[in-house]
């Protein structure tokens, strides 16, 4: 593993960035300045700052209804998220898309997306054009395990197969989808499993760990870059909170939740662990990092809280080219 | 007869209760209907009373499970399918478009499906444009289907329980703004015939044709358009394939003004349906040009004030209405 420490701090920091960007969004939403629906990503970091670490600025995401830690993760502005979920000029979409729906073509982020599943045939889209333009970028796929259900993954996966396409379908097994557990609406064992049918493998990951996730994503990416084809990575990982803010969560047993959020399981603070014992960081430096993130979120919320409305003109802009 | 309020999620419920005690054959799919009792808790008891082989819990296949109720429909189910929000229905628009809504005439009127998609639509709640669609139109223009969307708690009961019992594919669109609302229903069984408008409040200046949450709005604009001695009448069509035209006409030829509001996009909408039957079948009898109130032609956007621009409002009511009665 080639990660110097600035990659590392990063990577740290940008967990912590997501997990306060979160917590303030839980906040404004319950202010009702936030509107329609949020998903929170709190509990997930690792997957996207796993797998955004191994990708270059240029390369490719899809992102899902739960998309603030995609797009944190691949180099998002926090202020810019931050003014569109309170639906400013200012915004990443000047106040029209919200929560489920930033983009930032300039980063590569295709943009969230409020259709479950909606994201995988346009990333599969976005790795044939990579193809054909011959510009050697790779597009990673962030889908949920509710997702897998839907068909467009066996026939956006088959053609990725089939054509070889740098794309790497990376699903989240955050053990819910929605209102219900995901387990009983699989047939098989893991969710890997599906991988097979597709042509793939199908490659498991603790979706806790950054690292193991980095490490699985950066072998995945190499072979897409060397022409090997699409990879199917399954992050096992758990959703610490309601499907939206403001979920009461009663099917989900009591208890649950706390087991991981423990230090072991914690993925911020296992990460937190393997930086103090084994790259020589030290809890002062862990702990100005989660306050210069807790700070950058502070500044964004107060930069989107200043920003001014859209212009009721815009309303008729951006229909056309 | 024993009338109580109850809300529009609850009457939803008891139709479907109803149904399915009266009928085993009935049966429900979709996301969260099971176990939770619905994401909007429309079909809240319905798994504990009749078990998970009559409510059944999908996983997130909308293709897959609205096509698997036509197939039931063939054969002799009655499902009812629910499509958490009506932008989803694209996924399942092949099951519902090429293969429920022509199995019958198709197969030389052979095949029966009967079905009921239940599903929601509408904006003003901050959803953006991918939760907060009125696609009631695409299904309007399709033959062999039928169409209804019920503004109160009384119609949605009446009309749900008519949409099961009916043997062809039924697109049942409530509104999501609507489910909180209350009305009075009977205790007693009732139902609604399919095709027919409901005249929700009687005037003689002017028609107000309005559909869904939009009978509300209309209704409110005609009670201020009264302080201003404008006597509106409003029909809710109910149904809106198959029209209910004659009611409609009847009302126009008494009034001589027309305004159709409709939450779903101006050009090619239902506005401009009526407007075109209307002015084949009453033309003599119309007094002003027939005025549209409808969604803007965009997307719809996030920010609050953007999304009460884009959407029909009482105010607009009220403006067409005075552009045609010519105060
Ligand atoms: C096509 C479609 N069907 C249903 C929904 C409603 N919905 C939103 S999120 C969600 C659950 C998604 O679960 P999963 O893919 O596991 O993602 P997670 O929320 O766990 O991140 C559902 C059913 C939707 N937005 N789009
Ligand atoms: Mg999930």
């Amino acid at each position: 593993m080639t990660l110097d420490r600035a990659k590392l701090a990063d990577m740290y920091y940008r967990m912590w960035l997501i997990r306060h960007f979160e917590a303030r969004a839980r906040w404004l939403f319950q202010q009702d300045l936030v509107r329609g629906s949020t998903h929170t990503y709190t509990g997930e970091e690792a997957v996207a700052v796993g797998a955004c670490a191994a990708l270059n600025r240029d390369d490719y995401i899809t992102s899902t209804h739960r998309g603030h830690g995609h797009c944190l993760a691949k180099g998002g502005d926090p202020r810019r998220m931050m003014a569109e979920l309170l639906g400013k000029a200012t915004g990443y979409c000047k106040g029209k898309g919200g929560s489920m729906h930033i983009a930032d073509l300039d980063l590569g982020i295709l943009g969230a997306n409020g259709i479950v599943g909606g994201g995988i045939a346009i990333a599969t889209g976005a790795a044939y054009s990579a193809k054909v333009r011959g510009t050697r970028q790779v597009v990673v796929c962030f889908f949920g395990d509710g997702a897998a259900n839907q068909g467009v993954l066996l026939e956006a996966g088959n053609m990725a197969a089939l054509w070889k396409l740098p794309v790497i379908y990376l699903c989240e097994e955050n053990q819910y989808a929605e209102f219900s557990p995901s387990r009983p609406f699989f047939a098989v064992e893991r969710l890997e499993q599906r991988a097979l049918g597709l042509g793939m493998e199908g490659i498991p990951v603790d979706g806790n760990d950054v690292l193991a996730v980095y490490e699985t994503v950066r072998q995945a990416v190499e072979r897409a870059r060397a022409g090997q084809g699409p990879s199917f990575i399954v992050a096992k990982t758990y959703r610490w909170e309601g499907h939206t803010v403001g979920d009461p969560l009663t099917y989900r047993p009591a208890g649950e939740a706390e087991q991981w959020k423990t230090p072991e399981r914690d993925p911020i603070a296992r990460f937190g662990k393997y930086l103090v014992e084994q790259a020589g960081f030290s809890p002062a430096e862990l702990e100005e990092m989660n306050q210069r993130a807790e700070a950058e979120i502070e500044a964004a919320v107060l930069f989107a809280m200043e920003s001014p409305e859209p212009a009721i003109a815009t309303l008729w802009e951006d229909v056309y080219a | 007869m024993a009338i109580r309020e109850i809300s529009y999620r609850d009457a939803i419920n008891e139709a479907l209760r109803e149904e399915m005690e009266r009928d085993p054959t009935v049966c429900i799919f979709g996301e969260d209907v099971g176990r939770y009792g619905g994401p909007f808790q429309v079909t809240r008891g319905l798994y504990e009373r009749f078990g998970e082989w009559r409510v059944r819990d999908t996983p997130i296949s909308e293709e897959g499970f609205t096509g698997m109720a036509v197939g039931a429909a063939m054969t002799g189910l009655r499902p009812v399918v629910e499509i958490m929000y009506n932008d989803f229905v694209t996924l399942a628009m092949d099951q519902i478009i090429n293969q429920a809504a022509k199995a019958r005439y198709m197969f030389g009127g052979k095949a029966r499906v009967p079905m009921v998609i239940r599903t929601q639509g509408g904006a003003g709640r901050g959803n953006a444009a991918q939760h907060s669609q009125s696609l009631e139109m695409w299904f309007v223009h399709i033959p062999g289907l039928i169409v209804i969307q019920p503004s109160t708690p009384y119609d949605a009961k009446g009309l749900l329980k008519s949409a099961i019992r009916n043997d062809n594919p039924v697109i049942f669109i409530e509104h999501k703004l609507l489910y909180i609302t209350t009305g009075p229903v009977p205790e007693e069984e009732y139902l609604i015939p399919i095709g027919v408008a409901d005249i929700k409040r009687a005037g003689d200046d002017v028609t107000i044709v309005a559909t869904s949450r939009m009978v509300h709005f209309a209704l409110q604009a005609a009670g201020e358009l009264e302080k201003e001695g404008i006597q509106a009448e409003v029909i809710d069509p109910r149904t809106l394939k198959p029209l209910d035209i004659e009611t409609i006409v009847r009302s126009v030829k008494k009034t001589g003004r027309l305004v159709v509001v409709n939450e779903g996009h101006l050009t090619g909408g239902f506005t401009a349906e009526v407007a075109a039957r209307v002015q084949r079948e009453a033309f003599d009898w119309l007094d002003a040009p027939i005025m549209q109130v409808a969604t803007e032609d965009v997307p719809i956007p996030y920010n609050r004030q953007l999304e009460w621009e884009a959407m029909p409002s009482a105010a607009d009511i009220i403006q067409a209405v005075k552009s045609v009665v010519y105060r």
